[in-house]
């Protein structure tokens, strides 16, 4: 079991190389952090605040930042806010869409359905540029992925805003925020207590909606984590129990000629 | 293996293995006398059989859904981690493959560099392995570039923009190389091309990689020659074959670890942002396995002296059967190679750390001290340690580890030899 032993610790070595790596790129102040209901071994969503989440993201975020990789019909699907097909319908028909062309060759609106993507608040990312004074609100389909601490990193950028510290020039549009790289950010803080009225009754202030936004945010960047985390159980638990078999097979087998193991 | 007799049993076998011996070949492999003392280390042979296959059949499928576009990778990307039954989890085993390969790599190269598994007779099973080894980092960097996220693109062009850095003809080879003037959608099609065909190349090196090997049989860790088959060897089934499968369950554990529970902490999470030419990320760094190289590209001042310090450090490995000059094949009786060869993991551990940390202030002095180190070890102290260091007395075979060993090495070696004859 020596061996073991060595591999490990080449493992553990390895490792912390690797995390040393992912850290070196973002020497910012620490990151605040959340106990999410998603990132343990068993890590499931926290279903109403996905679906506050999602109130967050259309009633706020959706003015400026799209989801483009996301269609309506996700919004229903198992390991997501699981609206019921209904609900997910009838947010979909709120929505306009191009479709087309028709037999007269023309271009018309209709509302949205489960199958359309989400509709994009701009045009093109130029109009995007041009209406947000020269910063493009990212897309937010794998914005959680895109970031160095994650869920941590967006909650935190949320509740970052701040007055700025003395000596610190801002120019007009930018804003200063704790946790965002060179702590100036082009977006002015988008939360407000009760800015949203939740139908559930929780009540809607700042780090309260910075939550649900953020978990529902790590969901459209990872749709199957539960489903992950599910299928990753079973995996683990049938190669350790195929794992201790065939070492007592090998056990078995080698107990043939005189040499261990 | 010419020497394999071998009959089948049954009169159809007999027949169709008089036109095509594949019966026999199965049955050398079964049959293959493997030393009985292989340790745990020599178990990533097989490890890495198991990678390759993987990456090639999880490779196949996402080239299902894949579009190799510049506008629309990133996108088919999304759609297969999305909307594909199960291509999530086809993308991250593909993507965490990748780099549990190149640790299983590593593994099996610094298990080789230990027990002396590259001396007389097995150069040329080490070339193979070596030219393996370039080919899967060639391949893996373009694999990357494929979901043409930040990192992709940028990585691309920094590594792609090393070859201008040849006298003359570098422009024109790195605008031939991009298929235009930067690297842009022709760039991205002829990677998915050859990210497609490498693996299979890499495949058919495997294929002599092993058969290299059986010719004159697998090393041992106390590295003497024995005699095959002998008490000193197990038929490779079922004894090697149950062990190798015990060996890949624990590092599959550890490779489901990461699929599941992990599956991007050993990406950049910049490559989640779309390719952007407009753009440059704060930090360009390649994937972790990438990173001792990149390390010595960048502790060079000179950019075509920085290429060829690269290039010459994996070169070094391709020559090293004739730069160490021991006659003594293990480690165990080499005391003083022993620690130096320890010193050359950190040195490579090393160097991987400061690859990833910006190229300036004492990580680039510790970059250089690291990169000059690596290659004393090579061209300096190999050759050197091997004429003046006195080896410890080698063992007669692996069951007489003792009571054969003998005080005089030469001795023990002809003793050893004459015991082939026999």
């Amino acid at each position: 079991m020596k061996i073991f032993l060595k591999l490990t610790f080449l493992f553990v070595i390895i490792s912390s190389l690797i995390l040393s790596r992912a850290n070196a790129a973002g020497e910012q102040q620490e990151l605040l952090k959340v106990d999410w209901s998603f990132k343990s071994f068993f890590g499931k969503f926290d279903r109403a605040s996905l679906q506050r989440g999602y109130q967050v993201y259309t009633e706020v975020c959706a003015s400026c930042h799209s989801l483009k990789h996301l269609s309506y019909r996700n919004l229903a699907e198992k390991g997501g806010p699981e609206f019921t097909e209904l609900e997910a319908k009838a947010i979909a028909s709120n929505f306009e869409v191009t479709d087309g062309p028709n037999s007269d060759g023309e271009m018309f609106e209709r509302p949205a359905k489960l199958s359309d993507k989400f509709v994009m608040p701009y045009a093109n990312v130029q109009e995007a540029i041009a209406a947000n004074g020269g910063a493009y609100p990212p897309d937010m389909s794998v914005l959680v992925k895109a970031r160095g601490g994650g869920a941590n990193y967006i909650y935190s950028v949320l509740m970052g805003y701040d007055e700025p510290p003395a000596g610190m020039e801002l120019d007009d549009g930018v804003y200063y925020n704790k946790y965002m790289y060179g702590n100036k950010i082009k977006m002015a803080s988008p939360l407000d207590d009760d800015i949203v009225e939740y139908s559930d009754g929780t009540k809607a202030t700042v780090d309260q909606m910075a939550k649900d936004v953020t978990t529902f945010l790590q969901w459209t960047a990872e749709p199957h984590l539960e489903a992950r985390h599910k299928l990753g159980f079973r995996v683990i638990i049938y190669l350790s129990v195929l794992t201790i078999l065939v070492y007592f097979s090998m056990k078995k087998i080698w107990s043939r000629i005189e040499t261990k193991v | 293996m010419s020497d394999h007799e071998y009959t089948p049993k049954s009169k159809v076998g007999k027949w169709f293995n008089d036109r095509l011996p594949l019966l026999t070949l199965a049955n050398h492999l079964t049959d293959y006398p493997t030393p009985k003392n292989l340790n745990y280390w020599w178990t990533f042979g097989g490890i890495l059989t198991f990678c390759l296959i993987t990456q090639i059949i999880t490779g196949i499928v996402l080239g299902m859904h894949y579009v190799a576009h510049a506008d629309l990778a990133f996108q088919s990307v999304e759609h297969i981690m999305r909307d594909v039954n199960y291509g999530w989890l086809i993308r991250y085993v593909h993507a965490n493959g990748a780099s549990m390969f190149f640790l299983a790599v590593y593994i099996h190269i610094f298990r080789s560099l230990y027990y002396g598994s590259y001396k007389s007779p097995r150069e040329v099973i080490w070339i193979i392995g070596m030219l393996i080894y370039f080919l899967m980092m060639a391949t893996a960097f373009m694999g990357y570039v494929l979901p043409w996220g930040q990192m992709s693109f940028w990585g691309a062009t920094v590594i792609t923009n090393l070859f201008s850095a040849i006298p003359l003809v570098g422009e024109s080879i790195t605008n031939w190389l991009w298929g235009g003037y930067s690297v842009d959608n022709p760039t991205l099609t002829r990677f998915f091309s050859l990210h497609y065909l490498f693996p299979f190349l890499i495949l058919g090196l495997v294929v002599l990689h092993i058969w290299a090997l059986h010719v004159p049989g697998n090393n041992n860790p106390i590295g003497i020659d024995i005699k095959k088959p002998s008490k000193d060897t197990v038929p490779f089934h079922p004894y090697i074959v149950i062990k190798d499968a015990f060996a890949l369950l624990i590092f599959l554990l550890i490779f489901a670890f990461f699929v599941f529970f992990s599956p991007n902490i050993l990406g950049h999470a910049d490559n989640y942002i779309e390719a952007n030419p407009l753009v440059t990320p704060a930090h360009i760094v390649p994937e972790w396995y990438l990173l001792p190289f990149y390390a010595i590209l960048r502790s060079v001042p000179d950019k075509l002296l920085g290429v060829i310090a690269m290039f010459a450090a994996i070169f070094v490995l391709v020559i090293l059967p004739w730069l160490d000059t021991s006659k003594v094949r293990s480690t165990v009786f080499r005391p003083i190679y022993k620690q130096f060869y320890w010193f050359l993991v950190a040195d490579v551990l090393i160097l991987g750390y400061v690859g990833a940390m910006p190229a300036e202030g004492l990580y680039l002095l510790i970059a250089r001290v690291a990169t000059a180190y690596y290659f004393a070890h090579f061209l300096i102290i190999l050759p050197f340690l091997g004429m003046k260091e006195k080896t410890t007395p080698l063992p007669l075979s692996i069951t007489e580890p003792v009571l054969g060993g003998s005080t005089d090495m030469a001795m023990a070696r002809n003793n050893s030899d004459f015991k082939d004859k026999l």
